[in-house]
């Protein structure tokens, strides 16, 4: 499975050799577990197994909500309340659950940018980076579709919105929505599909998950210098690693069980601070909420879609170009997903033949830029649509795209990076002058 | 906390009274004290018990709490009543059976009768279903400091009444400072002594509104005092555990690291 060398697995006792000989299922685990991974990680590794946890976490407060809730237009809402309030601990199941898809957030976008940062995505991690983006529209997905199943005045109005976004497909539009909702509006049909696909995608995703490993335990792991594992030899790959089991696992369940302790703060103390008081209110097709704001974990995409509105002169030659075709909502729903696309195609804009943006003087202040744009564009992807909201989110909206597009291929060719160290091995040593005398 | 008015109402009916009638965040929502608010905050059984009288014997005439069962009453943190207290009170109270397609009397197992008229709103999550806090510019610093505020909001709506009433299309609405837009149809339904408290508090319309909106806040959120503890035992849990992790990978990356501990040979 590895593509560094590793250590073989031998099965020692005979229950091992019997399964090992008809299925190789141990060897797999040992493989997996003692994955040999770069020694210099730093605590921005820790991600991965959160966003594990976050998953089983999704799954199984999920089959047991599903026990206890019932999809139907009428008694949707009623249902949650049953689980709130008569159900064994399903208050906590619930908003853990809840809480839950915030953190899964939280910890993805950590993820994301920590890819983006050390140029994660690069030769030859494309695969795993394309992938991990499949699995982040899915997380979308499934978290939108979730958010609909209480069947609250956000749940049923947001469903307009956003079923809405694909009516602005030129031509096929109306009929495009129609097929999403399984009807003319937001109802019965849209609640039982959106239910079931909220239960099936969770094991889509963990299908990914096993991909997304499978194909960084072959590349072997990024880390912050970007310089890869020497694989000459098992002595060499030695000296630049370590088993994940146990120092990886000890470190990340480390960082886990602190950000569990906040989490468990929000689920315990504030569990409603993340949601928006509407969704207590039973869905009303008549009653129109006077702000249908999404999620926050979605907010920075609905500020991109809101961004190019028809004034925007760009938006308007795209129209004229198009003969009409594509008008200022079509265009508002392509910049949406064009966003995500050009993170997915990352790395092939990055023109950088240095990988970590430790060494790339300005790459780093451009990539502070987009941290700080991310954070803009989800603050005003809930504020207003009027001046000065409305230049705020088209600059930040702009920026995103120029990041991807512009800046990403040119810093490539006109920057000087930095000298990188030779080794991991050597980088891990100038941090620790201890650990050069000590080591094996 | 002392009682401040967040933001002032008059100044914003002033200033922006275009932006009022939009329905912005220009509400006046004064920050009453309640004893749940906070990580350790508590509900007060008596004064859970008030606001169920003010309920029963104000609000009822035209909301209901179709959420709400009769043997809630009687659940420990909320009004805590003793069963036969419980099942004294549902007596009291006639609900539809389509069963036997007439009304009987309530028994502990039944709900508390749906919004019995005049349009109004049902109030089982009411204080989930409303911010008093938001902000500042959507930054939600406010809702960490304060809460969200769902009480805050019942209680301002009840006491922030201010008589600049209007008819219109044969509606008479009522002038109201916290109600978005500024005008609600429903009339002031609390006046001083209303009701007669059965422990003596008396009975102020500020004294009222609070009591009631802290019962609806336990309407909407019967097991706070549950969760809240689920919520300590959890953190204080995690908190260990973390340290021992903590100490437990100190420990495993000693060697490699080249660091001697405190201990070692």
């Amino acid at each position: 499975m590895s593509g560094l060398p590793h250590d073989a697995y031998e099965p020692k006792t005979g229950i091992e050799k019997w399964v090992d000989s008809r299925l190789p299922i141990v060897g797999l685990l040992y493989v997996t577990l003692t994955a040999p991974t770069p020694k210099n990680l730093n605590w921005m590794w820790i991600w991965g197994i959160v966003l594990t946890f976050c998953l089983a976490l999704q799954i199984v407060t999920g089959i047991i909500l599903v026990m206890h809730y019932t999809p139907h237009v009428d008694l949707a809402f009623a249902s949650i309340e049953h689980i709130m309030r008569d159900v064994n601990g399903g208050h906590m199941i619930r908003y853990a659950h809840m809480n839950g898809a915030s953190l899964f957030f939280v910890a993805v976008y950590a993820h994301i940018f920590r890819g983006l940062y050390y140029g994660s995505y690069k030769a030859p991690r494309e695969i795993t980076w394309v992938i991990g983006m499949l699995i982040y529209l899915l997380m979308m997905g499934t978290a939108f579709m979730g958010y609909v199943l209480p069947w609250g005045q956000m749940s049923f109005h947001g469903t307009a919105v956003i079923t809405g976004l694909f009516g602005a497909v030129p031509g096929v539009g109306e009929a495009l929505q129609t097929w999403l909702l399984g009807a003319g509006a937001v109802g019965q049909p849209a609640l039982n599909r959106f239910f079931s696909l909220h239960y099936l995608l969770p094991f889509v995703i963990a299908g990914l998950v096993i991909v997304h490993i499978w194909a960084f335990h072959h590349t072997g792991n990024n880390n912050p210098t970007g310089v890869e594992v020497r694989k000459k030899n098992l002595e060499e790959v030695k000296k630049d690693t370590l088993p994940f089991w146990p120092y990886f696992v000890i470190k990340d369940l480390f960082a886990l069980a602190v950000i569990l302790t906040v989490f468990w703060a929000v689920v315990g103390f504030m569990p409603n601070y993340l949601g928006h008081p509407d969704n207590y209110i039973p869905a009303n097709a008549l009653a129109t909420p006077a702000h249908i704001v999404p999620e926050w974990y979605f907010l920075p995409f609905y500020a991109i879609l809101r961004a190019f509105t028809a004034e925007v002169w760009a938006v308007q030659l795209v129209e004229i170009l198009t003969g009409g075709i594509v008008d200022a909502k079509f265009f508002g729903v392509l910049a949406m997903f064009g966003a995500i696309v050009a993170m997915a195609l990352a790395p092939w804009l990055d023109t950088s033949s240095v990988r970590s943006g430790r060494y790339r003087p300005m790459f780093r202040m451009w990539f502070a830029v987009l941290v700080v744009d991310f954070f803009v564009l989800m603050w005003v992807g809930a504020r207003p649509t009027d001046f000065p909201y409305d230049w705020i989110s088209l600059i930040a909206a702009t920026y995103w795209f120029a990041y991807f597009f512009v800046i990403l291929p040119l810093l490539g060719v006109i920057e000087k990076p930095e000298a990188q160290p030779e080794t991991i091995e050597a980088d891990f040593n100038a941090h620790y002058p201890g650990a050069d005398k000590s080591a094996n | 906390m002392m009682k401040k008015l967040l933001i002032s109402a008059a100044l914003t009916l002033g200033l922006t009274s275009g932006a009022m009638a939009a329905g912005g965040g220009e509400q006046a929502i004064t920050d009453y004290e309640f004893s749940f608010e906070g990580p350790f905050g508590t509900f007060d059984r008596d004064q859970l018990q008030r606001g169920l009288q003010v309920y029963t014997e104000v609000c009822s005439a035209c909301h209901g709490l179709q959420y709400l069962y009769f043997r809630n009453l009687a659940d420990e943190g909320g009004p805590a009543y003793t069963g036969d207290q419980a099942r004294a009170y549902a007596e009291t109270i006639q609900i539809y059976d389509p069963e036997i397609d007439d009304y009987r009397a309530a028994t502990p197992a039944d709900k508390f009768p749906e919004n019995t008229g005049a349009g109004a709103p049902d109030l089982t999550l009411m204080a989930k279903a409303r911010a008093g806090f938001h902000g500042p510019a959507g930054l939600g610093i406010n809702q960490i400091v304060y809460g969200m505020g769902g009480a805050e909001y019942i209680a301002s709506l009840l006491t922030h009444y201010n008589g600049h009433d209007e008819e219109s299309n044969g509606n008479f609405l009522y002038g109201n400072d916290t109600f978005a837009g500024g005008l609600i149809s429903m009339a002031p339904p609390l006046s001083d002594d209303i009701v007669e408290y059965a422990d003596g508090t008396p009975a102020t319309v500020e004294q009222m509104a609070k009591d009631v909106s802290a019962f609806l806040m336990w309407t909407a959120e019967p097991k706070m005092m549950a969760r809240k503890q689920v919520g300590f035992v959890g953190v204080a849990f995690l908190v260990l555990l973390s340290v021992l992790l903590y100490l437990t990978n100190k420990r495993l990356w000693a060697p490699v690291k080249g660091k001697k501990l405190r201990g070692d040979a």
